[in-house]
């Protein structure tokens, strides 16, 4: 093996493996094309749910919401999170890159799956929708694709877990890891956790298609949101520790406390692979007994995992703020935030969405009785578009504002665009999701083409306001989808047309390059002086981070709310049990 | 001792497993305690709530289980509407609906405040149970028969949408449930056949 060449970071004076940094750019490179592709059908979905305009007809319509769900929810999301796992291994790490070769050949195996698994789709083959429950059937390459695809993921993580050793025998850092490489390393064990279920799923499936083998439909079903559901946590945890990064980079956000934080990365590893359940509440093949337990993750424990995380990382930022100088009253922190750097506005809106409206609802219809008034309705992916888009996506949209100079080495193109994209994406996310959660608390069916009932033996006719809300579904998709539009424009504008980063001199304001890189966040003068006061017990519970824990009561006190009122709707339907 | 300032991009040196702020502590404290009550409402709501998804729950085979739909529209069959039969099964009775690509057999008729066990099957793909416009909502499952405890608190004439991806008909795929003020009289049928929509 040729000795691996490295270049070193001007800003972080890191070392970076050449092959880990163009495995980076690669991966992250097709993930953008998946998400233009899953931008441009979320577009049509949106025209169409849209009674008004109703764009696709029928069969283009479930066509288009199986490539929207495969696009955005594998491809996009999992090949950045392969560009996630050679950052953290290799450049957080000083450390290089253990097998370049088989790591170019696990890039080229999900790519071919990828591949197959679009072809399949576009081409008609594969009517199925994201979660192909059997016996709903598709081709067998559909099937065979995915097992590829995920073959080659399975492998980046393990090629994650080598270079860990690597560095840590080779010594390529000093004491134990950043939270941000601890974060991924939950992220790449769920990986693993989550593909072992999406080869016990989709290799028997695949013989199944073939004709070779029977599948349960209830057993599918469990399994494959082993997949389907714990695919989502992985996102969970490789959006914290991106959370945990921007939060360094843009303000210099401290680790309130390691023990805490890495101890909630434990809890997401220990229990968040039970959420299969989450899809299976209202299902016949499982007791109540099976169902409170999985779908709590054990008593809640990765909720609270997620509360703990949603605390500690504002908290973290609040403290980085003062220790900068900006002490005064509760939110002088919050006021003097770069608010123009893009990785720093993704990153509040990412975990405001993600808590106030992802988690929120999530924990509501996640529970066993109110899933009743939920299962399957617009609620759903109303709750699944605040974490999983709001949320990750996003967070990943404003770390790849740093990526694009730090490891692409260009400036950020359009940079008065890049500056609004998180703001025009989130404010789009908002409302989409508020809406499409109002939408299904009348009752509107989730992955459904036409809720006028045209064609169907009985009339059924919804409140006028659900017209409304699903206007406004289009209207919050269609704002999404520009941010999005905005976003793969600078990606692709930078990469491939971009102006060289050049020289970049601190304290100086430079169009292209975000405001942590050119002004980066440094300590008050009197830092110690400062932290010693904060810390002092005389400031009681409020203690380093008064606004945070004032804005964590509010965000308690909406949860709170949100969740009995549900509870409260619930007792008012027919007596079920 | 100076409390930590590093970031999560640095390592922190030593050991970290130090005592957390008061803050983070009561922080934790409270969202655990909240971790509880979100788990203690699932067992407590069995016991004193109305609305469970328990059911009694078998596997069964598709075709047997369409069979007895079949035998059991015989049995009660009252009428119908457009060629789906409409039928009363008598108060505390097991109620047969067979999901299949796309419609929802037979139509029922139920009283109120009267128990039934409503058995939910499908005889060919996933069907999803959405009892509009109460948005009651059930997974039908192929070779899983469902029978659920069901009491309707209100009468009134109830629409089922199939709210899980079935195929190409899917959005067409609707059903229909009537529930009575009291106990049926011979011309009520007909009556609800008129209610029914003149589609």
């Amino acid at each position: 093996m040729t000795a691996p060449a490295f270049r070193t970071c001007p800003f972080t004076s890191l070392k970076v493996d050449r092959h880990a940094e163009m495995l980076i750019r690669a991966n992250a490179v097709v993930s953008v094309v998946a998400l233009l592709v899953g931008a441009v059908a979320a577009v049509m979905l949106v025209l169409t749910r849209w009674q008004a305009v109703h764009l696709l007809p029928a069969v283009w319509f479930y066509r288009i919401l199986g490539v929207h769900g495969m696009s955005m929810l594998i491809f996009f999301i999992i090949f950045f999170e392969m560009a996630v796992l050679y950052f953290a291994s290799t450049a957080l790490l000083n450390a290089r890159l253990v097998v370049p070769k088989l790591a170019w050949a696990c890039f080229g195996l999900m790519v071919i799956g990828a591949v197959m698994v679009e072809w399949m789709m576009w081409a008609g083959k594969a009517d199925v929708l994201f979660t192909s429950y059997v016996p709903l059937r598709a081709h067998p390459l559909f099937y065979l694709g995915i097992i590829l695809f995920a073959v080659g993921a399975l492998l980046v993580t393990v090629i994650f877990f080598a270079n860990l050793v690597v560095a840590k025998r080779e010594k390529t850092y000093e004491g134990s890891l950043p939270l941000v490489a601890y974060g991924a390393v939950a992220a790449a064990i769920i990986a693993i956790i989550t593909l072992l279920h999406g080869a016990a799923i989709y290799i028997p499936t695949f013989l199944w298609s073939l004709d070779l083998m029977e599948v349960d439909p209830q057993v599918y079903r469990m399994v494959w949101w082993g997949l389907g559901h714990s695919s989502q946590q992985i996102n969970v945890a490789a959006m914290v520790s991106v959370w945990y990064m921007l939060g360094a980079l843009t303000v210099g956000a401290v680790v309130l406390n390691e023990k805490i934080s890495r101890s909630a990365f434990v809890l997401y590893v220990l229990f968040i692979s039970m959420a299969s359940a989450h899809h299976l509440l209202v299902d016949p093949g499982m007791g109540p007994a099976w169902k409170i337990v999985n779908t709590s993750y054990f008593m809640y424990m990765a909720v609270l995992a997620s509360m703990i995380h949603g605390f500690t990382v504002p908290a973290g930022m609040e403290l980085g703020q003062r220790l900068r100088g900006y002490t005064n009253g509760m939110f002088e922190w919050l006021r003097k935030a770069p608010w123009g750097d893009p990785g720093f506005s993704a990153l509040v809106f990412s975990v405001v969405v993600f808590g106030f409206v992802g988690g929120i609802t999530g924990v509501a219809i996640g529970t066993e009785q109110i899933n009743i008034i939920a299962h399957n309705t617009l609620r759903v992916p109303g709750h699944f578009h605040a974490t999983v888009v709001s949320g990750t996506a996003l967070a990943f949209m404003g770390v790849t504002y740093y990526v694009i100079p730090l490891i692409f080495r260009k400036k950020v193109a359009f940079w008065g665009m890049a500056k609004m994209q998180p703001y025009v994406f989130a404010i789009g996310m908002f409302i989409f999701t508020m809406s499409m959660t109002f939408a299904g608390s009348f009752g509107v069916p989730r992955r459904h083409w036409d809720i006028s009932f045209s064609n169907a033996p009985f009339d059924v006719q919804f409140s006028p306001a659900v017209d409304v809300l699903l206007a406004f579904v289009a209207i919050g998709g269609l704002l999404a989808a520009t941010g999005a539009f905005m976003f793969i424009a600078i990606a692709v504008k930078s990469v491939f047309l971009g102006e060289p980063l050049g020289e970049v001199t601190r304290g100086r304001a430079m169009a292209g390059v975000p405001q942590g890189l050119t002004h980066p966040p440094t300590h008050a003068p009197n830092v110690d002086e400062l932290n010693a006061a904060l810390h002092h017990p005389s400031r009681g519970i409020f203690g380093v981070a008064p606004g945070t824990l004032a804005l964590a009561g509010v965000f308690l006190l909406a949860f709170v709310l949100y969740y009995f009122v549900n509870w409260k709707v619930l007792s008012f339907v027919w007596k079920i049990g | 001792m100076t409390p930590e300032t590093h970031t999560g991009l640095q390592s922190p040196r030593g050991v970290w497993w130090k005592p957390a702020h008061k803050a983070e502590k009561v922080w934790v404290a409270i969202a655990f305690g909240w971790c509880m009550v979100l788990f203690a409402m699932m067992p407590l709501w069995h016991l004193k709530g109305g609305q469970n998804p328990s059911g009694i729950r078998r596997k069964v085979d598709p075709e047997a289980f369409f069979q007895r739909t079949q035998e059991f529209i015989a049995q009660y069959q009252i009428g119908d509407d457009r060629g789906m039969p409409i039928v009363a099964p008598p108060a505390g009775s097991d109620v047969y609906l067979t999901a299949m690509a796309f419609q929802w057999t037979p139509i029922l008729q139920l009283e109120k405040d009267k128990e039934y066990v409503l058995h939910l099957s499908s005889r060919d793909v996933n069907h999803g149970f959405s009892l509009y416009p109460l948005n009651i909502n059930f997974q039908v499952v192929p070779g899983y028969d469902y029978g659920l405890r069901v009491k309707p608190t209100e009468a009134g004439d109830f629409r089922i949408i199939c709210n899980e991806f079935c195929g190409i008909g899917h959005h067409i795929m609707v059903g229909r449930v009537i529930v009575l003020d009291g106990a049926p009289q011979a011309a009520t049928a007909e009556t609800a056949v008129v209610a029914g929509g003149d589609r």
